[in-house]
């Protein structure tokens, strides 16, 4: 894709995280923290390329330490989200 | 050059990636109500493992045992901090967790440099759109990675509180000058010009990140407590917008869509905690607190005005009241106080009392805090109330209970216009009848001023730490029930 379209995707993705977003409530802003911090282990994809490819030495050694950290940050994110959660949907005597 | 579905199409991946940024975005329309965030959380990961799933096995992948090895590493490193924190460490490990994502973002960026100027050749030019990016990619990801540590060590209490010189904004401006001009060298390549090799240039990548992690630190080592749900709201914008510049490096969509929503949640956050605290990101970022009025008028205005209560007293309070307002602040989370605050409110609710909790968007020290404590603690959702919705209904209650809290129910905030919390939108507790507050001493809290509803007529001090007064509290209610 050209620069300009993915700056489109840019804009737009920004307009509607924006209006997902403001309409979550205060009580659930930490798991809303932990939750997208996971999403932002997306980065992750970038890594398993650079992991994968094998190029260089370089890029190997870059691409294993962004996997271990980025995939740290997916599943231990989702999973403190998870937990949190867990606590919020449950009614008092369960 | 092909994975195992590689012989498929290109618009296969480019679907994939749409279903998987569609999921991300119902997972966070699930967060909009607690009964649903639960699954919209597990929307979310679906997304994630679609993502990341179809990419593995799209490309080829040279090195499968060293790409297994590092995501064996990392899902047993995330597992294991996810399941062995508990409640009152959060911050500090979403705080770890945001690091992780820019760290691993700038890592990507230098990856895909180090992989672009290597096979290009000496002469040819890396696009400027893509040099651009990493260098953002690259500045970003490394504030956020070691800004993060930082934010993470405070919050662990392994590192001192605020830390302040004199000259600091400078030296922040020499270390993102360094950065910028190390990231425009990037862009303009002046090496592939002449018959240096483009490859010499990697290192300037390198100093960049040097650059950016210095700046990360310093920047936010001079800020302490009560600013740390601003910090960690802002850590949170640049983990995404490090992702998201990264996709701009590898151009891909997924990594843009996923990462410009994080973005915008982050930003969204940070406005809030900035509003609610009636300042500037600017100010939070490079002001902190101005020092206090002299020492003497402080002592002035509490002398011979406070008065001290007991958990008898209290307790013969809660006997006849009907409605109940708790205000919890840091101090409960410091003083695990949560159990103890829940039973009470329980114990309460049981007799037919009205109870709500009364939580500041600020009161913690991450957005959100006191409420995840208190689900926790099993006290339903419906009975955390936010500040606007609970303000007007202070007249009508009987009794509230401020429980390690203190800048948020400080009535100054509104009376005096030259106080360092003028502005403030505070929680209006003194409008009740009676107001308990349980607090170690009368010293002030993060703002450094004093509080002058300690020394209101209907106000009674409750000495102590939280959870030894919240526990006493409810034993003593126990005994009369």
């Amino acid at each position: 894709m050209t620069f300009v379209e993915n700056l489109t995707l840019f804009v737009l993705a920004g307009f509607v995280g924006y209006e997902v977003i403001t309409k979550i409530p205060a009580t659930l802003h930490t798991p809303l923290i932990s939750g997208t911090n996971a999403i932002s282990g997306i980065t992750l994809i970038g890594a398993v390329l650079a992991a994968g490819s094998g190029s260089s030495t370089l890029a190997t050694v870059l691409g294993f330490l962004a996997v271990v950290m980025a995939t740290a940050n997916v599943v231990g994110g989702y999973l403190v989200s998870h937990f949190m959660l867990r606590n919020f949907g449950r009614r008092r005597g369960d | 050059m092909a994975g195992v579905l590689g012989g498929l199409p290109d618009s296969v991946l480019s679907f994939a990636y749409l279903v998987a940024a569609t999921l991300f975005v119902l997972g966070l329309r699930g967060m909009t109500h607690p009964r649903t965030a639960a699954r919209g959380n597990l929307v979310s990961a679906a997304g994630m493992v679609l993502a990341v799933g179809i990419t593995v096995l799209w490309f080829d992948i040279l090195s499968p045992l060293v790409l297994l090895a590092a995501l064996l590493v990392g899902a047993a490193i995330g597992t294991w901090l996810a399941v062995r924190v508990e409640t009152t460490e959060m911050p500090q490990l979403v705080g770890l967790f945001n690091g992780f994502g820019g760290g691993a973002s700038a890592l990507v960026a230098g990856a895909e440099l180090v992989d672009r100027f290597g096979s290009v050749g000496s002469t040819a030019i890396v696009p400027y759109d893509v040099t651009a990016a990493a260098a953002l990619a690259g500045i970003i990801g490394a504030v956020t990675f070691w800004g993060s540590l930082v934010a993470a060590g405070k919050l662990h209490g392994l590192l001192e509180g605020s830390i302040r010189y004199s000259g600091e904004q400078g030296v922040k401006l020499v270390v993102l000058l360094v950065a910028v001009l190390a990231g425009g060298y990037l862009v303009v390549q002046p090496g592939s010009f002449g018959a240096v090799p483009t490859a010499d240039w990697v290192p300037v990548y390198w100093l960049l990140v040097f650059a950016a992690s210095v700046l990360g630190v310093l920047l936010v080592v001079p800020i302490g407590g009560a600013d740390m749900p601003v910090v960690i709201a802002l850590l949170n914008s640049l983990s995404g917008l490090a992702a998201a510049t990264t996709g701009f490096v590898l151009d891909n969509s997924a990594l843009i869509i996923a990462g410009t929503l994080v973005g915008a949640s982050g930003f969204i956050l940070t406005t809030i905690m900035c509003r609610s605290m009636n300042r500037s990101l600017a100010d939070v970022l490079f002001g902190g607190f101005e020092e206090s009025a002299p020492g003497g008028e402080e002592v002035d205005i509490y002398e011979g005005h406070v008065m001290s209560t007991s958990p008898e007293e209290v307790e013969m309070l809660l006997d006849t009241a009907r409605r109940v307002v708790i205000v919890p602040g840091y101090g409960m989370a410091v003083g695990q106080a949560q159990h103890a605050v829940a039973e009470l409110a329980e114990l309460l609710v049981a007799d037919g009392v009205e109870v709500v909790f009364g939580i500041h968007p600020v009161a913690g020290r991450m957005p959100g805090h006191m409420n995840v404590l208190l689900a926790e603690a099993n006290v339903p959702y419906e009975q955390m109330k936010e500040l606007e919705e609970v303000n007007p209904t202070f007249p009508g209650t009987d009794v509230v209970i401020v429980t390690g809290a203190n800048d948020v129910v400080n009535p100054s905030a509104l009376t005096d216009e030259s106080s360092p919390i003028a502005g403030m939108p505070v929680l209006h507790v003194w409008e009740a009848e009676t107001v308990v507050v349980n607090k170690r001493s009368l010293s002030p809290g993060y703002a450094g001023i004093p509080n002058p509803l300690f020394a209101n007529d209907n106000t009674y001090m409750l000495f102590g730490d939280a959870r030894e007064s919240m526990q006493a509290l409810v034993s003593e209610y126990k005994r009369n029930h």
